[in-house]
């Protein structure tokens, strides 16, 4: 079996002995030790294991990690900068202590980034059709919808801002 | 009648755990705790500072210890550490999302006086000896911990003051603390903790029941939204499950069983299984008969998780299920049926003359309640991490909710001794009270020892949903009646529930006479049935609460309509003057506090306000975990049975709130999880073999469904107690009894899918 090279968060890995049918979520988690992307135990149901190629959401646990060769992969250990600066949405879920357990947290934030990227500024109907795939057992959904638009005000926020600064220098 | 005996396997602990869970009447907790000489040790900190080992005595250990005249053990149970670098406080109870390893810290940070950035929170490792009981169920960590955890803040600023008090030369009397200073009377002089604390560390310990306490009034982080501390490294998915531990070398491993449970592998393809692509071994393992520790079974161990999964899929075995579990629910519920006319077979309550009362009583009404069985379905898949190591010794990696009960479990599944194993606990991705059970941590230690490497178990959704500790199902057949003036004068109930052993009921199935709220009302009767159900239950949030608040709340409502009455009115009616039940034990219901939630509930959501046609209101109350809490749900109907929650207001009194962001999230979560469980969610066996293993069959609620939440606490001055479990009670009853006033259909079923609702 040839050896697989997976592009993620901006850093080229090569993984030996992939199966074809090995799902990106197993690669993650048992060979390169990415822990974060986590799965339901599931068939895909579960939506807890969410990670981005090209920008949009992928289900890891179902997506053979083969079919990911050579295209790029942000996955939650990638979504903060490199500096370690948070996303505005991991920001906000601090700040709006979301999570109970946490365990589904990081796929609700990859799902929320693709979100935002797509539409700033979401309404609450649009969130919830974004998110409906993404199960939550502790039932943090009122606080996710609640963290999802604090942090598309501080994007905005942060764009203006920057708007500004442009037009003064 | 009498239920068939079930002989397959036994379940060891299971009654151990449940006495956890009910602490004995707590009156100690009014009384001011007694003087403990040995609460408090100093301990030397290397490199100099101040550690204080403190005690946290349980409820029973010191319901007992009074009893016995001063017989007191009481085992150190948590640690605090001051030193020059910073305040480090350990969160020595299990967290898996009820917010303890947040919550527990800040009542030690409030009366120490620290600033919150100051402090560093670590879990605690397990061990008995050095932090006592470490247990996460029934809601009793904060009752448990509240006053020694306070206490050991209060000595700890105490002997800062003195140490800051002899350097400068003045009385401690004149000094004060605020976020992690000593400030002298002028405001002048500040020092900090970190600067204090080899000075401290040289001090004599201050009797803990001499050092006064802070009053509520000047509680500064106790009652403030304070987000998780392990938050940061959630939201940047660092490793913190049981499910994320890493080790060199590790294998990773799949543990197939019977799926009756029961069930023992007569033969098994473990040589084909060996040979498949990056399978490390395949083996039987007999198991010693324990459903809550090790039964017999295949484990495959492979090089990662898919390689195991993936040889699952070949895996051939002939299972020998002479002992196994054969429920069928279907069988059950017909069953129930030919029951529901008849009295039942043991007689639990029987209170006035309730054949003389249903006789003289204007309106009767008669209805039958059923709910099905029910699975946990937490979010982390089942999984342990154990390694069996060449001299003999364990370590494992495990995510309980009882992590001491988990190392006696692995002892008696090997037949090692406890001192040989080393556990330590992990956050865990939910529990709900599946975790107090420890089945898949023995598995993985058992399969460590054979292999000789570290391994970490996984269990697929089907393993969990198919071997899980169920929420009994179970059926009420309720009878009321109403005077002429609309008043309760009888209330009958036949509960009829489930037995594996034919002699008790089931866990979950247990409903003392004091829990149905009929009790109130004159003319009472509660009488039992147990059919027979060998599979295991156990503790689903809020056991037994779960599931009998839907029908007791809901109809008792059925009998406010019946009488003509207003619904509030009718239960502020039942519960009469302001009361203990059992007077000065507060974990008992306060009439009064009940009632003060009620009123608060229907002020905030508008009780009585007109709605538009289809639209109503609905009430439900309900006491248990020592928390009385009432929540009122408006909901709107369709022609189609379609429900729409729009909002649920929840009103508690719990006491003092100690995180209140924590509080609120396990508020809005447990009406999520209510909702969630009443909508879909049954597990339908079929001769012991459970037919929803995923969820596509067993859905759980998401966003789209979600309504609004508010939420209220009421602040009583009574000792606080925890939130994780009984604001789901009233949730189905408040739901459904909406349901009924927006649109006359009288809801009787759990899942409420089962008679044609949808959300
Ligand atoms: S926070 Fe526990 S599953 Fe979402």
């Amino acid at each position: 079996m040839p050896t697989l090279a997976l592009t993620i968060n901006g850093r080229t890995h090569e993984v030996e002995d992939v199966p074809a049918d090995m799902p990106l979520l197993w690669v993650l988690r048992d060979r390169l030790g990415l822990v974060g992307t986590r799965g339901g135990g599931g068939i895909a149901l579960g939506g807890a294991c969410p990670v981005h190629g090209a920008g949009s959401p992928l289900r890891a646990g179902a997506v053979p990690a083969r079919a990911r060769a050579g295209q790029p992969i942000t996955t939650i250990e990638g979504l903060a900068s490199a500096d370690g600066s948070l996303h505005a949405l991991q920001q906000a879920w601090i700040d709006h202590d979301v999570a109970q357990c946490g365990y589904c947290q990081t796929g609700q934030l990859m799902s929320a980034a693709a979100l935002l990227a797509r539409n700033p500024d979401p309404s609450d109907a649009e969130i919830d059709s974004a998110m409906a795939g993404n199960i939550c057992r502790c039932g943090t959904y009122v606080r996710i919808r609640r963290a999802i638009h604090a942090a598309a005000k501080a994007g905005a926020a942060a764009n203006t801002n920057t708007t500004a600064t442009g037009a003064a220098s | 009648m009498s239920a068939q005996m079930h002989d397959g396997f036994t379940r060891r602990g299971l009654d151990d755990i449940a006495r956890d869970m009910t602490p004995a009447p707590a009156r100690q907790l009014l009384a001011t705790r007694l003087a403990r000489r040995d609460f408090l040790r100093l301990t030397g900190l290397a490199g100099g500072g101040l550690m204080l080992q403190f005690s946290v005595g349980d409820v029973r250990a010191d319901a007992h210890a009074q009893a016995s005249a001063g017989n007191a053990r009481f085992a150190p149970n948590a640690y605090l550490q001051i030193s020059t670098s910073g305040i480090l406080i350990y969160a020595t109870q299990p967290e898996a999302g009820q917010g303890v390893k947040t919550a527990l810290p800040m009542i030690i940070a409030e009366e120490l006086d620290a600033a919150w950035e100051d402090v560093e929170v670590r879990l605690s490792g397990v061990d008995a000896a050095a932090f006592g009981r470490q247990f996460a169920g029934g809601s009793t960590a904060v009752p448990r911990v509240w006053t020694p955890m306070r206490q050991a803040g209060a000595v700890a600023r105490a002997m800062l003051v003195e140490a800051a008090a002899h350097r400068w030369q003045v009385p401690a009397s004149e000094l004060r603390t605020r976020d992690s200073h000593v400030i002298d009377a002028s405001g002048e002089r500040r020092i900090s903790y970190m600067a204090l604390a080899e000075a401290a560390a040289r001090l004599p310990v201050p009797d803990a029941a001499q050092v006064s306490l802070k009053s509520r009034e000047d509680f500064r982080l106790i009652g403030q939204p304070i987000t998780g501390v392990d938050n940061h490294a959630l939201v940047t998915g660092q490793p913190l499950f049981g499910i994320d531990h890493q080790l060199p070398d590790l294998l990773h491993a799949m543990y197939v069983k019977c799926p009756a449970i029961g069930g023992t592998v007569r033969t098994a393809n473990v040589d084909e299984i060996r040979a498949l692509p990056g399978v490390h071994d395949a083996f039987v393992i007999d198991g010693n008969g324990e459903v809550t520790e090790l039964m017999s079974g295949v484990a495959i161990v492979a090089k990662d998780t898919w390689a195991a999964m993936r040889a699952r899929r070949s895996l051939r075995v002939e299972w020998d299920e002479t002992h196994a579990a054969r429920d069928t629910w279907t069988q059950s519920q017909s069953r129930a049926d030919e029951l529901v006319g008849a009295e039942g077979a043991e007689t639990l309550a029987d209170n006035g003359d309730v054949d003389a009362a249903m006789a003289a009583a204007a309106q009767t009404v008669e209805s039958v309640y059923r709910y099905a069985f029910a699975s946990h379905a937490q979010l982390e898949p089942q999984s342990c991490t154990a390694w069996y190591k060449a001299d003999g010794t364990l370590e494992i990696w495990a995510s309980s909710q009882t992590p001491q009960r988990a190392v006696e479990n692995v002892a008696s599944a090997l037949g090692m001794d406890s001192k040989a194993i080393m556990l330590h606990q992990v956050r865990m991705g939910g529990g709900f009270g599946r975790r107090l059970v420890n089945d898949p941590v023995c598995e993985a230690a058992a399969i460590s020892r054979q292999v000789g490497r570290p391994v970490k178990l996984t269990w697929t959704r089907e393993d969990d949903m198919s071997h899980d500790f169920l929420r009994a199902g179970g059926f009420h057949a309720l009878k009321g009646g109403v005077d002429d003036a609309g008043r309760a004068i009888a209330w009958q109930n036949h509960f009829i529930t489930f037995s594996a052993d034919g002699k008790s009921p089931v866990f979950g199935g247990n409903l003392s006479p004091t829990e149905d709220l009929g009790h109130l009302i004159k003319n009472f009767r509660l009488t039992r049935t147990q059919l027979p159900w060998a599979s295991p239950c156990g503790f689903w949030r809020a056991p037994g609460a779960s599931v009998f608040g839907f029908a007791l709340q809901s109809f008792l409502h059925e009998l406010a309509v019946a009488g003509g009455r207003d619904h509030l009115e009718f239960l502020l009616e039942i519960l009469g003057e302001p009361r203990w039940l059992d007077p000065g034990n507060t974990w008992t219901l306060h009439t009064g506090r009940a009632a003060d939630v009620l009123k608060l509930a229907a002020e905030k959501a508008g009780w009585g306000r007109a709605m538009p046609e289809g639209r109503a209101l609905g009430l439900a109350f309900y006491f248990s975990h020592a928390a009385h809490v009432a929540e009122v749900a408006e909901v709107s109907v369709d022609d189609n049975k379609r429900i729409r929650v729009h909002e649920v207001t929840v009103v508690s009194d719990v006491g003092p709130i100690i995180n209140r962001s924590g509080a609120e999230n396990q508020c809005e979560g447990s009406v999520i999880d209510g909702l969630s469980a009443m909508l879909g969610q049954k597990l339908t066996h079929e001769r012991g073999r459970v037919r929803e293993t995923n969820f596509d069959r067993y859905p759980l609620l998401r966003m789209p469904q979600a309504p609004k939440v508010s939420v209220h606490f009421i602040e009583s001055d009574y000792p606080p107690t925890g939130l994780g479990e009984p604001v789901l009670p009233p949730v189905a009853p408040a739901v459904c009894n909406a349901v009924f006033t927006a649109s006359g259909h009288r809801i009787r079923t759990l899942p409420i899918s089962e008679e044609g609702f949808s959300i």
